[in-house]
Formats: C-alpha cells, structure tokens, sequence
C-alpha cells in the first residue's frame, strides 16, 4: 500500500493550539497543500491576524508578520507593492476584516491590489472569549448579545464577500465552508484559485470560509460542522460572488 | 448596601450605571472584555440608554464624541492597543471641552503585547497622548473598591471641569475579584448637561469645532483651557501616603504597583528599616507638593511601576534635584512579588546607609 | 482498493469527526485518556477500509495518514 495521506511540507509540525474541531487548523492545512502544489514557499508572506489565529506562524513555514488588528490589507498592500514578486496573502477572522479592517479591505480590493485574502467566518469573537461578531447571525447568542443579537440594536450579519464584489478592482470572490468533505474540497479549489488570480495579476482575490467554532458556539465539534450548514449558510450562501476571470477567458 | 464580591471590570460597569452613565460604546480587547460583556447585560436594555459593541475603537470614541455633545454621561473602554487607537479622538473631546470616561486597563506593549497588566500608558496617559497642547485628568486606583469609587468620581470631575478622565487601571485590578460596595444607587433620570446640543429651538444655533483659520484664537483656546488645568491642579490632587512619617526612604507607587509595593513595605519594617510609601491617585495632575514635602524630610526615593520608568521623570521634575531618585521595574506584564521588591527596598537601604 | 489508516493519538483531541464522517463507520472513540487528557478516535481495523482518506481529509490535528493499495 503507499501512503495517500500525509502532512503537507509547508504545514510546520507544531501541535496545533485551536480547540477540538476548529476550523482554523483544516484551513492551515488546505493553505499549505496549495503552497506545496504551486511552488510558493520561498515567495509567500503570510500575515495573520490578532485573534484565535494570530500563531499562524508556529503553523505556516513560509515568512509571515504579524498586523496590528484589521490592517491586514494595508500591510499587505505595502510588502506587494514594495516587493512584487512577493506572493502575498492576508489570513483574518470576521472581527478583523468584517469589524475594524473595513475599510483597509475596501480600499485594498478597489485598488485592485494583487493580493489574496483568506477570511475566516466564524460569527462570534473567538480569542477575545465570544463576544459578537460583525458576522453573527440574527438572534445568535454571544457574551455582547446575552439577549440574542436584536438587528434593531446590534444591526444585521454584514456579507462581506458581496459588497466587496461591488468593488471594481476585486477580480474573484467566493465563498465556501469547511464543514464537511465535500466543502473542505471545494474550499481547497478556491484557495487554489484565489493565488491564480495574483500570480496572474489579475487583481484583488479573497475566499470566505465559513468556520465552525465548537467552543463559542458552546456545542460539540460535530454539532458545530452541522450548525454551518443549518443555520449559516442561509445568510451567508455558498458559491462565487464574483470572478471576473471567467468572462476574460471565455473565448 | 452589602459587600459583593466582583471582578474589577464589572465594578466599573456598576459603578458607571449607579452614576448616571446612559451609554457605553466599546469593543472587545483582553484584558477588559468582562466590562464590555456587563454592559451588555446590564446597560443595553435599560430605559435610555444605549450599549454599542462598535466596528472598531476609533469608532468607539467618536460615538462617545457624539453621545458628550448631546449633554449625556458616556464612557468607553478598552486596552494598551486600543487605547492608542482612540487618541485622536481623545484630542478632540479635549478641544471641544467634552465630558467623557475613558478606561485603560493597560496590558503589556508595545505593540501587540501581552494580555497581563503592566504600567506602560502612563506616558500616553499623562501627557495628553494624542496631538496638540491638552490633558486629561488620570485616576489610578488600585483596589476593586477604588475602581468602582473613582469611576463615579471620574463622572463627576469630567462634568465639573468639560474634560475627558482617564481611569488607568491594568490587567490584574480587572480581572482580580473583591469585595466591593457601591455607595449611591443609580439615579432616575440625570438631567442634561447645560451646554448640551440639542439643536436650535429657542436659542441662536451654535457650532461646536475644534478647527480655526485664525492661530491667535487658537492660542487664546489653548490658554484658556490651561488656565482650567490649573484649578484642576490646585482643587483635585490626590495621593495617599502610607508610613511615610518617619521614613527614610520612601517608595513612590501607583495602581498595582502600589499594592505590591506595601506589602514589600510591610515586610521590611518588621526587620527594622523606615520606609513608606508615596501613591499617586491622580497620575495628573501629579501630586507635586506631596513630593516636595516629603523631601524636606527624607532624600531617598524609589520609584517602582511596571515599565520602563515613566512616572519616574514626574518624580525628578518634583523633587527639582532636592533628592535621589532610584527605579526599580519589570516591563510586558511580568508581575513582582511582593518578597522581591522587598528585597530591592532593602539592598537600597543598607547601600544608602540608611540604616545607621 | 483495500485500505489502513493510522490516527496519532498523541495529536488527537477527539473532536470525533472523523468518527462522524467515516463511511463504514469503523472510527470509534478510545476509552483510554491520551497525555493531554482527550479521548482519541481509534481504528478498528476490521478489512473494510478502502483509504478513501475522509478521516483525514476532516481531521483538523493531520493526526490521520492514510495508506490505499
């Protein structure tokens, strides 16, 4: 028999921090398989965020910096744009891209910036103890919605993945889960993708990852990978926003 | 009203409520989330009032901005980093002469840190710490029951005087349970501030602004609020001293420190050496004559924080090179012990020759 | 196409999805603690793993390796 499963060789062999069935930890994985698969190592900096991810870097064996909280895209505007041949990619929670790094993320995407943003979508503040995210659901329960996120207070989920796809110089924008084998695939392709799109320079590339958070969410791993399907993806729908790609090379 | 034994942040969280405070604008950070998170509870659905979890801490600050204009109690919190983020907006409270709580709960930097107490802003705290010529009033308490009482006195000196007041507590006094008692219930309806703007009926309009074409107005405004200052100075100073009668050396403390250095104190008098303590309560104004008394009496000083000694310049500008001034401090959050700055205390005593 | 897996389980924290998701269902959840106090997934080996690498594919420690011949 010969092995057909094994640790990609950019994915370091620290035990991983996260807790039982986070998704955090299949993402670094699937991330790592791409650098592997496209020969990135040498040139990909890597800068993850404050929050459950900010060790990123006793996971990722490629050169990483850490950013201050929601900067992501404005750090990683700097290294592309100071050194192109970087392969550059950002990797933030819901508070950090959603929350405080809008408009970094905005700006980054309008301008068209040949970078590739990984954002996790987890609903809730895991680091910081649970509190509510910009990405929690209505009614979802969280240590600053202790009475269920009321949207006349607290206002709705905010779907960043669409509104950036308004945004002319973002090229390709989809959104996936890690949730179950079939979606950890997909979420796979997309990331495969989202480094095409700056390897080619093609523009602003992100994929949203909708991402399980058994402890937050106070439910078993198991019941955390069923909760994404039952209740997130009916806000926040799975599939390609947005990719200009496709209509370049159709003929 | 009875003891109750709570975490520090969620002292301030009852504290503010019980003075009338109608809004909170805030944003996760460790180590304050438990402030935020009681808000949450116990703010959120009370009758007008509002809790806001912002985008971010800049956006934080500028809803306080907003809800001091239109004459209600607001506070927002946060830590290190994120205090670093407000300053801009601190600056213009300050300018606009706005009323408003801010809370620090510092944790270790710079950058993105630690997560465990340390004494770091005081610089940023003390000196302003955004743009321009301004300051705001720092109280630092370092005990439960001080938090919560300096919050409600915060309300009122920002009320008082139109500026912001900075509590600077730490990691360890927010997290760090005790019991507390509360000493007013919280009012019924506070009435709105005077000078509020509530737009124009039955008045002129007016325009609140910071910005002027004219530099001669703006020094007159700059004047003028540094001639308030200086009743500030005069009217609210405050310090505790702590066995300093007959001391020969005296520690200067605040917050935390503080409580660690007086049991280090305590210590060292039970083998004989005469050493007190000096704690700052308010950081600024800094209590100034406090130290040029006690020098008339004694020379040595140690001033002993958790940083790279800031409050330390405080004590030499003082004491004007009447006396010594020694530092001990542990940066990023490590946190002596008592039986360590016990043993600083004494290796300074004997080499002062104190003890003859 | 017969396969074997091996689960470290050391790296396991028993989140149990591998137990959730195998299609033969011969993952299980050992009954012996692991030095990090989790119950680890086990591999009852049994003949009728064909590697189709499932487990592997969702656990979030690379905790599984999978052989396929």
């Amino acid at each position: 028999m010969k092995k057909v499963f094994t640790r990609p060789k950019s994915l370091k062999r620290n035990t991983f921090h996260y807790c039982p069935g986070c998704g955090h930890s299949i993402v670094h994985r699937l991330i790592c398989e791409v650098i592997d698969e496209m020969n990135l190592q040498d040139k990909a900096i890597g800068i993850p965020p404050p929050g459950c991810s900010v060790f990123a870097y006793y996971y990722f064996d490629v050169d990483m910096v850490e950013s201050a909280h929601g900067r992501g895209a404005a750090v990683a505007t700097g290294i592309k744009r100071a050194f192109p041949e970087a392969v550059v990619f950002t990797y933030q929670g819901d508070g950090d891209l959603a929350g405080i790094g809008t408009a970094e993320t905005i700006h980054a995407a309008n301008r068209g910036e040949n970078i590739t943003s990984i954002f996790i979508n987890n609903a809730v503040y895991g680091m910081t103890g649970g509190q509510m995210a910009p990405t929690t659901l209505a009614g979802q329960t969280t240590t600053t919605t202790p009475y269920g996120r009321d949207t006349i207070l607290e206002g709705h989920p905010i779907k960043m993945s669409e509104i950036l796809a308004l945004v002319e110089g973002a090229a390709y924008i989809e959104r996936v889960a890690v949730n179950s084998p079939t979606n950890i695939r997909k979420t796979k392709k997309a990331i495969q993708k989202a480094f095409q799109v700056q390897l080619d320079k093609l523009g602003f590339a992100m994929v949203e990852i909708l991402s399980p958070c058994p402890t937050n969410w106070k439910m078993s791993p198991v019941e955390a990978w069923q909760w994404v399907d039952k209740e997130m993806t009916k806000v926040f729908p799975l599939g390609v926003i947005k990719d200009r790609i496709r209509s370049k090379d159709a003929d | 009203m009875a003891k109750v034994l709570m975490t520090g942040n969620a002292a301030i969280g009852e504290a503010a409520i019980r003075a009338g405070c109608q809004s909170y604008f805030g944003y996760p950070i460790t180590p304050q989330n438990e402030l935020t998170e009681y808000m949450a509870t116990h703010l959120s659905r009370r009758k007008g009032c509002s809790f806001i979890q912002a985008e971010s801490e800049i956006a934080a600050i500028n809803m306080v901005y907003g809800a001091s204009l239109v004459g209600v109690r607001t506070i927002t919190s946060s830590s290190s980093p994120g205090i670093s983020l407000k300053q801009e907006g601190i600056s213009y409270l300050a300018a606009c002469e706005l009323p408003a709580v801010i809370v620090n709960m510092s944790r270790g930097g710079p950058g993105l840190g630690s997560i465990v107490a340390a004494q770091s802003d005081y610089f940023q705290a003390t000196r302003g710490g955004g743009h321009g010529d301004y300051r705001t009033i720092v109280l630092a308490p370092s005990s439960v029951q001080e938090l919560a009482d300096l919050t409600g006195k915060a309300f009122d000196l920002a009320d008082k005087y139109k500026i912001p007041v900075i509590i600077l507590g730490d990691g360890i006094l927010g997290q760090m349970m005790e019991p507390v008692e509360f000493n007013h219930e919280a009012p019924a309806e506070l009435p709105v501030r005077r000078d509020a703007l509530r737009g124009a009926k039955g008045r002129p309009s007016k325009f609140i602004k910071t910005f002027t074409s004219n530099p001669s107005e703006l020094e007159e405004i700059n004047w003028s609020l540094f001639r308030r200052y200086e009743l500030i100075k005069r009217d609210e100073t405050a310090y505790e001293i702590f066995l300093a009668e007959d001391a020969d050396l005296v520690v200067v403390a605040f917050g935390i420190a503080a409580r660690i250095a007086k049991g280090a104190i305590r210590t060292v008098r039970t083998e004989g050496l005469k050493v007190g303590l000096l704690r700052p309560i308010t950081l600024w104004p800094f209590p100034d004559e406090a130290v040029k008394e006690l020098v008339k009496r004694m020379k040595q000083f140690l001033v002993f924080e958790m940083n790279m000694g800031q409050m330390i310049e405080d004590v030499q500008l003082a004491l004007e090179g009447k006396g010594e001034v020694f530092f001990y401090g542990r940066p990023g959050g490590v946190i002596p012990t008592p039986s360590e700055v016990a043993r600083v205390i004494s290796r300074l005593y004997y080499q002062k020759g104190l003890s003859k | 196409m017969k396969g074997t897996i091996e689960i470290s389980r050391e790296l396991c924290k028993g989140c149990e999805l591998c137990v959730s998701f195998c299609p033969k269902g011969i993952i299980s959840v050992s009954d012996r603690l692991n030095a990090s106090g989790y119950l680890p997934a086990t591999f009852n080996d049994d003949g009728e793993c064909t590697g189709c690498a499932i487990c592997a594919l969702v656990c979030p420690e690379v905790a599984i390796e999978v052989y396929r011949g």
